[in-house]
C-alpha cells in the first residue's frame, strides 16, 4: 500500500518536473512546478513529517508560486521563442551541472546505505512533527534561526526602499529640496 | 494489507462520502437561505415557488445547471480553463476532513465509542491553511485562461487580495495556537471544554477573532470584499466566461469556502462543539451529549453563515485601493498587536489558562 502510494507520488513529482522543463509557456511551467511541490508534500506526509509537508504547501505552493503566477499574469508573458542564438553554451553547461547533481545524489545514497545505523538518538517518527521542529529551532539552531529572520527583515526593508520611487525620504520633503 | 487496515480505509471512505453529501446539502440550502434572507432585507420575497417555501429550489437550480449548454470560449487556454474550476472545488472540499464536529460518542446499546471527526493529525490547522492557500489558483487561473480582460482583472484582483489577507488571517490564528499549545483541531476544541463548556478562546483573544472574521470574508471573496467578481465593474470577474456546470463548480466552491471558514471560526474561537452545561446534564461520552454537541456546532456555524448573508445585504463594496490599504495598514498591524497582547498575558499569568 505505502509502496504503491510512494510510486504514485514519486511518478507525479518526476512527471511534473519534466513537464516544467519541457513546457514553453511560463504559466504552464509554473503550474507544473506547483504540481511538483504538492507531490513532494505528499511524500513528506508518507515519511511521517506532516509539519514539513504542511509548510511546503503553505510557503511554496501557497505563497511563492501565487506570486510567480501573479507576475506572469500581470506581465502577460507570451510563449517563449524557440532557440535563442545567444544561449548556445547553455546546453553543455546544463548537462555538466546535471551530471554533478546526479553524482551528488548517488554519493549520498551510497554513503547512507553504507552507514547502516538509522537516526542515532531520536526515533524516526518524530523528526518532522511540529514539536520537535520547534524545539530544534529555538534551542540547538537558535543562532541560524535569528540570523535568517534578520536577513528576511533586511530583504523586506530593501524591497520597500526599491518600491518607493524617491527612496525612504517622503515625497513632499524631496520636492522641497529639488 | 491485512483486513483491519482494509476495514479502516473503507470506513474512512464512507465517512468522507457522508460528510461530502451533508456539506453539499448544507451548501445548497445556504444558497436558498441567502436568496430568501436577501429578499427579506430588500423588502421582496425571494424564490418561494418550488416546493414548500422554495425548499426544492436548489435542486431545480442544479438541474438547470446540468442541462445548460457548456460554452468554451474560442481563444481560451483549454487545459487550464478546465482545470481551474476543479482546483477551486477540490481545495474547498478537502479541508472538510479535519474539523471535529462532535466529541467521542458511544453508539446507543453498544460499547463502541467513535470520535466524531473524520481524521485528526498533528498539523490539522496548518493543513487547513495550506489547502485554502492552494484554492486561489482556481480563481487566478480561471481569470487568466478565459482570454477576457474582465476575467483577467478579476483573477489578478483575487490573487492580490488573497495574498494580502492571508497574512492577517494566519497571524490572527497564532494567538489561538499560543493558548492551545497545539495545532490539532480536535485538541484545540478539547481545550475549550472547561468552565462548564464555556471556556471559549474568543474571551481570551477577542481582537484576533475580529481580525479573523474580517480576513475570512476577504478570503472567500464575499461582499464587501467581492472585488474579483464585482458585477458593476467587471461584469462577473473571473467567471464571466464560465457557463453551465463549470460555473456551478465556482459557485459551489465559494459557498463551501464560506462554510469552512465558518467552521474554522467556530472551532477556534467559539468552542467548537462545546455547548454550555451540556456535559453536566448528559455526562461525557453519552449519545445525547454527542447529539447536543453536534447540534450546537451546527448552530454556531449557521450563525456565521447568517452573518455573511446579513453583511452582504447591508454593506457596500470597497474600492480596490481601500481594500489594500485596509488589509496592509490596519488589519496586519492589529493582528501583530493581538499576538503581542495575548503572548504577554500568557507570559505574565501562566496560571490563568
Amino acid at each position: 500500500m505505502l509502496a504503491l502510494l510512494f510510486i504514485l507520488f514519486g511518478a507525479m513529482a518526476i512527471g511534473c518536473a519534466l513537464a516544467m522543463v519541457a513546457q514553453r509557456h511560463p504559466l504552464y511551467s509554473a503550474i507544473s512546478l506547483i504540481g511538483v511541490f504538492i507531490s513532494l508534500a505528499c511524500l513528506y506526509v508518507m515519511l511521517a513529517a506532516p509539519f514539513i509537508a504542511a509548510v511546503q504547501v503553505i510557503v511554496y505552493a501557497g505563497a511563492i508560486m501565487v506570486l510567480v503566477v501573479f507576475v506572469i499574469m500581470l506581465l502577460n508573458v507570451e510563449q517563449e521563442e524557440h532557440r535563442r542564438p545567444r544561449l548556445k553554451f547553455l546546453l553543455p553547461v546544463a548537462v555538466a551541472v546535471a551530471a554533478i547533481l546526479i553524482a551528488e545524489v548517488a554519493f549520498i545514497l551510497v554513503s547512507v546505505q553504507q552507514e547502516s545505523r538509522v537516526a542515532a538518538s531520536s526515533s524516526v517518527s518524530d523528526v518532522g512533527v511540529t514539536q520537535s521542529v520547534g524545539e530544534a529551532l529555538f534551542t540547538r539552531y537558535l543562532l541560524p534561526f535569528e540570523i535568517t529572520s534578520i536577513l528576511l527583515l533586511m530583504a523586506i526593508v530593501g524591497a520597500m526602499t526599491l518600491a518607493r520611487r524617491g527612496g525612504l525620504i517622503p515625497r513632499g520633503d524631496q520636492a522641497r529640496r529639488d | 494489507m491485512d483486513s483491519q487496515t482494509a476495514i479502516d480505509i473503507a470506513l474512512k471512505f464512507a465517512a468522507i462520502t457522508v460528510a461530502f453529501v451533508v456539506v453539499l446539502l448544507i451548501v445548497a440550502y445556504t444558497v436558498l437561505a441567502e436568496r430568501r434572507v436577501l429578499g427579506f432585507i430588500q423588502g421582496r420575497l425571494g424564490p418561494n415557488r418550488v416546493g414548500y417555501g422554495g425548499m426544492l429550489q436548489p435542486f431545480a437550480d442544479l438541474l438547470k445547471f446540468i442541462l445548460k449548454e457548456d460554452i468554451v470560449p474560442d481563444k481560451s487556454t483549454r487545459f487550464v480553463y478546465f482545470l481551474a474550476p476543479i482546483i477551486a472545488t477540490m481545495a474547498a472540499l478537502m479541508t472538510m476532513i479535519v474539523y471535529p464536529f462532535g466529541p467521542d460518542t458511544r453508539i446507543p446499546f453498544t460499547d463502541i465509542s467513535i470520535p466524531l471527526v473524520i481524521s485528526r493529525f498533528d498539523v490539522g490547522l496548518l493543513y487547513v491553511l495550506g489547502v485554502t492557500s492552494v484554492g486561489v489558483y482556481g480563481i487566478a487561473l480561471a481569470g487568466w485562461s478565459s482570454n477576457n480582460k474582465y476575467s483577467l482583472m478579476g483573477g489578478l484582483r483575487s490573487a492580490a487580495q488573497m495574498i494580502s489577507y492571508e497574512l492577517a488571517l494566519g497571524l490572527s490564528l497564532i494567538g489561538v495556537i499560543l493558548l492551545a499549545g497545539t495545532l490539532d483541531l480536535a485538541q484545540i476544541v478539547e481545550m475549550q471544554s472547561g468552565w462548564h463548556g464555556f471556556r471559549w478562546f474568543i474571551f481570551f483573544h477577542p481582537l484576533g477573532f475580529v481580525i479573523y472574521l474580517i480576513a475570512a470574508i476577504a478570503e472567500t471573496n464575499r461582499v464587501p470584499f467581492d472585488l474579483p467578481e464585482a458585477e458593476t465593474e467587471l461584469v462577473a470577474g473571473f467567471h464571466t466566461e464560465y457557463s453551465a456546470m463549470k460555473f456551478a463548480l465556482f459557485f459551489l466552491a465559494e459557498y463551501i469556502n464560506m462554510f469552512t471558514v465558518s467552521m474554522l471560526a467556530t472551532t477556534l474561537f467559539l468552542g467548537g462543539w462545546n455547548v454550555p452545561f451540556a456535559e453536566d446534564l448528559f455526562g461525557r461520552g453519552s449519545f445525547l451529549f454527542g447529539l447536543v454537541s453536534v447540534i450546537g456546532f451546527l448552530l454556531k456555524v449557521i450563525f456565521f453563515l447568517f452573518l455573511y448573508i446579513w453583511l452582504r445585504g447591508t454593506l457596500p463594496r470597497f474600492r480596490f485601493d481601500q481594500l489594500m490599504n485596509f488589509g496592509w495598514r490596519i488589519l496586519l498591524p492589529f493582528a501583530l498587536l493581538s499576538i503581542f497582547i495575548t503572548a504577554t498575558i500568557i507570559f505574565l499569568f501562566p496560571n490563568l489558562f
